[in-house]
């Protein structure tokens, strides 16, 4: 029998040589007149142990990580003897940091072929849609509510209520949009189902479309992510081939099709409205709410506008699941979140897990603390927005209302680790200078405020008038918080203000480096 | 390095009218006049706004507001550099100084010899294998000072 050998064409295994290791096992079962097929799956997610490659034996999948292809040869003799090798990690499923997850929205990724919807059918894909290709729409709008799903875009909005709104509303055309703009520092959870699990996004995508009923929809991908965009479009020309999306979805006489569209490189453009706008081709601005997308959405029509991952989270509480998804996690927060470990980070990857876990355990026991060695000293949660979060914090249970009480949001769960050489009033300056860069310059105190933000934290790291400037940066911050029309002026304060609030002393005239050196 | 055709304004209408029948097409044509030429020629924009029906003035508020959009062609090789946070908790900062020094030229500008040009990216989504690099297309993940070399160096051909 063939060997069967997964390596991944994640796009984070790639950049660190995943396809010369798959042609350094093509070229060297060659020499050695060895029958071996090669699968690109997804990624498991355990990055720094990227290029994983695993080989499928009677026990289960076997995983040996970091691969070079100069370890293929010997890796080669380990597999095909079963025996030892010093990167071998022993069974996929048996290792600790995948075993201790709850992986509910991630449940295939890095298992299946991505590019097959048969093997997406072999592991219990389109169970949701057939399921609800029986139920009435209002059945399905009570799954989704039973669920607790909230968006897991970062505003965490009820999704069966959205999707309600959508069904309740009359026209002659609704639209299904997928925000996969996944622009965030820290997260990119969204690019590793797309690339290792797109067809769960276009099921989710297509149960949306039935329950509202809309007949097109468009997901939004980021120009960043190419590989991305390749991987979703490879899934939707392979779901309309199977019938399972087009003109008459599984023999159901209902239609639903899909279309991929790229950005170009606006932040800005992942807030909800900014995206509408560009999808319509035009500049990236916000729009004011009212009316809501679901009333008023894409070209005036109600439409459903949800993140990546809410709609890959629908498959399974569609397929049955409802209540398991709802009977994980804490408070008003249910089900998993799959977070994303990243930055200065020993282990990091994604983590899938229920609601409740609290960030030092994130931190410290999943993510190991930092690459470098060092103590961590701050951690962001939520990317650019997010709040800068110090050690003293540490306790606060991953969920969506314990974040916002410490004045920090848990957003697209990203967690960027730091360690004790961060300046935290460069990075108070950084996060003010990115807004500048990324507004759309509709409102004028994201405009305005961010750049008069930079010139003043600027002021203050040269010990200009260093209190005299706090307080105006504290009065920025509060204008664009309550005055700005989305998140990105609104929330910029988040990482400012936390910065301020917990590193005061990187704010001092004489700044962190200069103490130490002397 | 990508290999463009020269502007030519018959495969610009061409290009433009193969997108007339999508919803909102301005972005798409914008990226595959790109991906044809390299960048987005100025005689195109007119072209643009007189094939759905806008003015000229609505399409180059559009070329201008995204990031991605170019106004001449790039270098013959294109080096970008996650600039964001995570990248920055990894030691992105240093090396993006580097490769500033390496190459002579500040990001967000081509050598003089228009071989390389340095850009920032904010965020590729590889943020647990920071920093990372895009050239030409090609991702690099794990940079440190001698990966970042050899990338350099490599753009430099």
């Amino acid at each position: 029998m063939k060997m069967r050998i997964f390596v991944p064409r994640d796009a984070a295994a790639i950049s660190v040589g995943a396809d010369e290791v798959a042609l350094a096992f093509e070229q060297a079962a060659e020499k050695r007149d060895l029958p071996i097929n090669i699968i690109r799956n997804g990624s498991r997610g355990l990055l720094w142990l990227e290029p994983m490659v695993e080989v499928a034996t009677l026990k289960g999948r076997v995983a040996y990580g970091p691969v070079t292809p100069a370890d293929v040869p010997s890796l080669l003799d380990a597999m095909a003897s079963d025996g030892p090798h010093p990167l071998r990690h022993g069974l996929t499923e048996e290792i600790p940091w995948l075993k201790r997850q709850t992986r509910l929205t991630f449940a295939r990724c890095g298992i299946t072929d991505p590019r097959s919807v048969d093997d997406y059918r072999a592991h219990d894909g389109c169970k949701g849609l057939e399921r609800a290709l029986t139920l009435t729409s209002d059945a399905i709008l009570a799954d989704v509510t039973i669920s607790g799903l909230r968006g897991r875009g970062g505003a965490g909005f009820p999704t069966g209520i959205k999707w309600k709104t959508v069904a309740q509303t009359g026209a002659d055309q609704k639209y299904i949009v997928c925000n996969a703009d996944e622009g965030d520092s820290g997260t990119f959870a969204d690019r590793m189902i797309m690339e290792g699990d797109p067809f769960v996004v276009i099921e989710g995508m297509t149960i949306a479309g039935i329950t509202v009923g809309a007949t097109k929809g468009y997901i939004y991908i980021r120009s960043e992510y190419p590989h991305a965009v390749d991987a979703m479009n490879a899934a939707i020309t392979a779901s309309r081939s199977a019938g399972y999306l087009g003109s008459d979805i599984c023999g159901s006489k209902r239609a639903f099709d899909l279309e991929v569209r790229v950005g170009a490189g606006a932040y800005v453009c992942g807030e909800e409205t900014s995206l509408l706008e560009s999808l319509e081709g035009r500049r990236g601005l916000v729009r004011a709410k009212p009316p809501l997308p679901a009333h008023k959405g894409l070209f005036g029509k109600p439409t459903v506008i949800n993140n990546v991952l809410s709609f890959a989270a629908i498959p399974f509480i569609l397929a049955g699941g409802a209540k398991a998804y709802a009977d994980f996690g804490m408070g008003r927060s249910r089900g998993t979140m799959p977070i994303q470990l990243a930055g200065n980070v020993k282990f990091g990857g994604l983590f899938e897990t229920a609601f409740g876990i609290t960030l030092g355990e994130l931190v410290d026991d999943v993510a190991g603390g930092t690459f470098t060695g060092r103590p961590v000293r701050a951690v962001q949660v939520g990317g650019p927005l997010g709040a800068y979060f110090p050690r003293a914090l540490f306790d606060t249970p991953f969920d969506y209302e314990a974040f916002a009480a410490r004045d920090g949001l848990i957003g697209h769960a990203g967690i960027v680790i730091f360690d004790d050489t961060v300046d935290m009033s460069k990075q108070a300056r950084f996060a003010m200078e990115f807004c500048a860069v990324e507004s759309c310059g509709k409102c004028t105190p994201c405009r305005i405020g961010s750049t008069r933000g930079v010139e003043t934290i600027d002021k203050i790291r040269a010990g200009e008038r260093v209190e005299q400037n706090l307080a105006v940066v504290e009065d920025l911050c509060n204008t664009m918080k309550y005055g700005s029309l989305c998140a990105l002026g609104g929330f910029t304060p988040y990482p400012v203000m936390s910065a301020l609030k917990h590193f005061r002393e990187d704010f001092s005239p004489a700044p962190k480096s200069l103490q130490a050196a002397e | 390095m990508f290999v463009y055709e020269p502007w030519e304004e018959k495969r610009g209408a061409e290009i433009i009218a193969e997108h007339l029948h999508l919803e909102g097409p301005t972005l798409v044509i914008l990226h595959a006049l790109q991906e044809a030429f390299g960048y987005v020629p100025e005689p195109a924009i007119p072209m643009i706004a007189e094939a759905l029906n806008l003015s000229r003035a609505e399409v180059h508020g559009v070329f201008t507001f995204y990031h991605d959009f170019r106004h001449k062609p790039a270098g013959k090789h294109v080096l970008k550099l996650c600039r964001a946070e995570a990248c920055q908790a990894a030691g992105g900062d240093a090396l993006a100084a580097r490769a500033e020094a390496k190459l002579g030229i500040a990001i967000g500008n081509t050598t003089p010899d228009e071989l390389v040009t340095l850009e920032p990216i904010y965020c590729l989504g590889l943020c647990a294998t920071a920093p990372s690099a895009m050239l030409d297309g090609r991702l690099v993940g794990r940079l440190d000072e001698k990966r970042l070399d050899a990338l350099v160096a490599e753009a430099q051909r």
